[in-house]
């Protein structure tokens, strides 16, 4: 085995050589190929070899043959997948470009791709999430009477599905379809307040440990490193556990006690960051200059230190976001998060996660806990496409 | 006649922005024998720097050089390969960056840096080049030239570092060096140093440079034919005598004719007249450590009060004392002969609206998301209570005073606006309280030439109007020439000298005044060679240990 990758690797290693020579005859020496490193000649073969196998992968996926068919079915989907979102994405770019304000035409002008598929689907999913109750087929809590629990995504009655329910039902009778869009709103929404108080409380407390410094800085950032210190996820497994004892007492839901306990905890990253952020702009000349003025504190942070910092703090909204989708539905798959018979997705992927094990003969059975982690995954990546875009534009970096 | 250096013809560079590549260079010819020194002169954007950088065949990232040839000894430099590139910089093309202090690596020390050249091109081994490295800082006059290498950069001051920049550019004993404003950043006694040590090694040596720079007097001492470059063309080129005495363009003329801004001195001022504000007897530390020792000094109204020295001289201090950001440990500010808060804090809001600041970078001085008229507003609202109507006449009052065309402006971010652009603002916004003091902390230190002098007008032009009082901290003599009425001469945190100005320019001075006033660049070619004879060459030596 280790002599077959030592022989791949030597041979890709001949390749790449033969491929500059070949290039530097072929053009004349032009620089491109005469200034090649060996090691971008290198990595010209491995990428042309892994392009190669995953095109050969992917016509296995579409064999007749339905043992071959289902070992390559989930990469095939996701290059399927792929191909069609970044098709989605280059249409919403150009469809952005032509319609809508100057000011948003501008914008996606000067859009990449990746950061066109993230609003993309950010846009979804806001939709989504705002008119679940019109757009979902059936009701979140709906068990549809005279429906078999346990149809097979995908539709077809040959492999167990139904075409009424496109995406399957769960185990005991619920459409998946109308649950994911559901989820959406509930999922979605409560990981949005969460990030909204999160940032509030830790904005506020970290522009002040920034423009106070001294004791309250000290005081305020020696309890972050407290809270810090404790795994997060523990931590907040072990306050949910405490706050379902009380909930029912004070009769209060769980949920805002998640959403307290979550926003708390995140709170603390979003304080380190806004005091780093807080300090560099308070060192400036025109902070010196409100200061001189006889400015308040409450002018200088509002109007002077947080119109700056946004560009990071927003940078940093859109990955706290993510965190605390994950967080929720991480809770949720405990069992401690959101609680049944609401939809969410972190308990979706919980309760049908037992279907994993056909992925071997029966793919499309597998792939229904796969669809509520898949939406989790692709708002997740979404996000974070259209962080880096922000992150980008306020570098100021050009190209 | 032998075959030319380096030979540049027709060369065009573009830089990309907002999608689009804009020209920076616009076609230009340059050719440069060996052991020539051309100094290349243009305000800033005039592209000196991109030219530079293009000599040794090099473009910052986003910027190309579209059209034309640069040939170094033979060599076509736009078509050598990446490997042929690497053999010539650094061995025969080397550079020296405007700032030293940014451009070591601050992990390192000092001779570390300067052998990896040598040893890198196989010119020498380690042990010789950091015998060499000795050598060369011996010539270049730097204190205890054996041991300064073992230091690392933060260790040893600015106009150290830029000699020791010049010496590690010199390492491989280089036939072209690019020197991009090396004494820029520099005060002027220090500039002398770094000046004539540059001066001669590259005379001893034999070796070609481009010397860039803003400042005219500097390129007299330094070159052998001036280049005078405009938004990316050339407007002349001449011997650096003819064209000190004789320059053609009207540019070059107007660039010549800066430094004679000067005004007329004003009428002694009455005895027993109340001071706007008095420093008295002020003693101030940061920390433990003390910067300020006994300062005292008036400053009257309608009247510029230049305060002058190096940097570290606790001018800035003495600002920070009045503006009450650092309380003085003794002595006190007198605000038209009332004693002021120690504190700004402790300041009335009318105690504060008296005193305002212009700063030195307009850049960090203006809030980048706040626009030109909000900017300005904010102390109009603050200070005066204007609302509404009222307010934006004010502002607009306010722009106009600036020379800046009000429904244009008000709008912009301080980003769409150029540097001299800005500095006006800066001016605007201290004007807006309608204070009686201003103090103008290095305000055209960052200015090109002709855009300083522009600044300097409209503050007299101000003054004279508003019969303001300023503070005008500065370390170019010129500037104090232009604008001030009396003079305070500060070093180690004491007042050294004070008086009008005219006193202060007719000897005799104290030793340390005329060492400043010998220091200031003149357009004369020979100025800097009779300097140094004047004072002895070792006395620049001395001077650098002293300020250690």
């Amino acid at each position: 085995m280790i002599l077959w990758i030592a022989a791949v690797l030597i041979g890709m290693g001949a390749l790449a050589w033969v491929f500059r020579f070949a290039g530097q005859a072929a053009t004349g020496n032009a620089p491109k190929f005469r200034d090649m490193p060996f090691g971008v000649a290198y990595g010209y073969i491995l990428a042309v070899l892994v392009v190669g196998w995953l095109i050969w992968a992917y016509f296995q996926g579409r064999s007749s043959d339905t043992a071959i068919a289902n070992k390559f079915f989930f990469l095939r989907i996701g290059i399927e997948g792929f191909i069609i979102f970044a098709i989605a994405a280059w249409l919403f770019r150009l469809a952005g470009r032509r319609v809508g304000t100057a000011w948003s035409r501008k914008m996606f002008r000067a859009m990449p791709l990746t950061a066109a598929f993230g609003v993309m689907i950010i846009l979804i999913y806001a939709i989504l999430a705002i008119f679940a109750g019109l757009l979902a087929p059936y009701g979140q809590e709906q068990i549809i009477p005279g429906v078999a629990a346990n149809i097979t995504p995908g539709g077809d009655p040959a492999l167990g599905g139904n075409p009424d329910f496109p995406l399957g039902t769960d185990q005991i009778g619920r459409d998946i379809l109308s649950r994911l869009i559901y989820g959406a709103q509930n999922t979605v929404g409560i990981a949005f307040a969460t990030t909204l108080l999160a940032f509030f409380l830790g904005g506020t407390f970290g522009f002040l440990a920034a423009t106070f410094g001294g004791w309250l800085d000290q005081v305020l950032s020696r309890m972050v490193d407290v809270l810090m210190a404790i795994p997060s996820l523990i931590f907040a497994l072990l306050l949910m556990t405490i706050a379902s004892v009380w909930a029912p007492r004070l009769g209060i839901p769980l949920t805002v006690f998640m959403v307290i306990i979550i926003a708390v905890i995140d709170s603390t990253r979003v304080f380190r960051l806004s005091r780093a952020v807080g300090q560099n702009i308070v060192v400036m000349d025109y902070i010196e200059a409100a200061k001189l003025r006889g400015e308040g504190f409450g002018y200088i942070i509002f109007k002077e230190i947080l119109p700056n910092a946004t560009a990071p703090l927003l940078a940093e909204f859109g990955l706290r976001f993510c965190f605390v989708f994950l967080t929720i539905a991480a809770l949720s798959f405990l069992g401690v998060g959101i609680q049944p018979p609401l939809a969410d997705w972190g308990t979706m992927v919980r309760d049908l996660s037992g279907f994993v094990n056909y992925a071997q003969f029966a793919p499309m059975a597998a792939t229904a806990p796969l669809l509520a982690a898949g939406a989790i995954a692709l708002l997740t990546v979404a996000v974070n496409f259209v962080v880096d875009w922000m992150l980008h534009k306020s570098s100021g970096l050009k190209e | 006649m032998t075959e030319p250096l380096l030979k540049m013809r027709g060369v065009k560079i573009e830089g990309r922005s907002d999608e689009t590549w804009n020209p920076i260079i616009n076609g230009v010819d340059l050719t440069l024998a060996r052991g020539e020194v051309l100094g290349l002169i243009g305000e800033s954007g005039a592209g000196k720097s991109t030219l530079g950088l293009a000599a040794m065949g090099y473009t910052r990232d986003g910027v190309r050089i579209s059209d034309g040839t640069i040939e170094f000894d033979g060599i076509d430099l736009l078509t050598a390969s990446a490997a042929v590139k690497r053999e010539l910089l650094g061995k025969r093309i080397a550079y020296v960056a405007q700032s030293a202090a940014a451009s070591f690596n601050p992990a390192h020390r000092l001779i570390d840096q300067h052998v990896e050249g040598p040893s890198q091109h196989g010119v020498m081994s380690r042990a010789e080049s950091e015998a060499d490295g000795m050598e060369l800082y011996r010539k270049l006059r730097l204190p205890n030239p054996d041991e300064i290498g073992f230091r690392y950069p933060h260790q040893v001051s600015g106009g150290q570092l830029q000699r020791a920049m010049t010496a590690m550019a010199m390492s491989c004993r280089p036939d072209l060096i690019v020197f991009d404003e090396p004494t820029t950043a520099l005060d002027v006694t220090t500039q002398i140093e770094v000046l004539s040590a540059i001066r001669d090694i590259v005379d001893q040596f034999g070796t070609a440079a481009i010397y860039i720079t803003h400042d005219l007097a500097v390129v007299a001492q330094m070159a052998d034919r001036i280049k005078v470059l405009l938004k990316g063309d050339e407007v002349e080129t001449a011997d650096t005598r003819t064209m000190l005495d004789a320059p053609t363009q009207e540019y070059t003329k107007s660039l010549w004719a800066v430094r004679s801004f000067e005004r007329p001195a004003k009428p002694a001022i009455a005895t027993g007249a109340v001071p706007v504000i008095s420093v008295q007897n002020v003693d101030a530390s940061y920390g433990s450590t003390p910067v300020l020792h006994d300062v005292s000094f008036d400053m009257h109204e309608g009247r510029t009060v230049a305060v002058v020295g190096e940097s570290g001289s606790g001018k800035s201090t003495t600002a920070r004392c009045i503006t009450g950001l650092l309380p003085p440990t003794s002595g006190q500010i007198l605000l038209d002969g009332e004693a002021l808060p120690a504190s700004y804090k402790k300041r009335s809001k009318d105690q504060l609206r008296q005193v305002q600041m212009i700063y030195q970078m307009a850049d960090t001085a203006l809030n980048p998301r706040m626009s030109i008229g909000q900017i300005i507003a904010r102390p109009v609202q603050f200070y005066l209570g204007l609302t509404g109507a009222a307010k934006r006449k004010r502002v607009d009052q306010l722009l106009e005073q600036i020379e800046l065309e009000p429904s244009e402006y008000y709008n912009r971010l301080p980003s769409e606006l150029s540097g001299g652009q800005k500095q006006r603002v800066g001016i605007a916004r201290a004007l807006a309280a309608e204070p009686k003091f201003i103090i103008c902390d290095e305000v055209t230190s960052a200015l090109d030439q002709l855009v300083a002098e522009g600044i300097l007008r409209l503050l007299a032009k101000l003054q004279d109007d508003l019969s303001l009082s300023y503070m005008f901290i500065t370390h170019d003599l010129a500037t104090v020439r232009a604008i001030a009425d009396e003079v305070v001469v500060m070093k180690d945190g004491r007042v050294i000298e004070q008086g009008p100005k005219v006193d202060m320019f007719t000897p005799p001075h104290h030793a340390y005044t005329d060492l400043l006033l010998s220091s200031v660049p003149e357009m004369d070619p020979d100025w800097l060679t009779n300097l140094l004879k004047e004072r002895g060459v070792d006395n620049v030596g001395d001077a650098a240990v002293d300020k250690m």
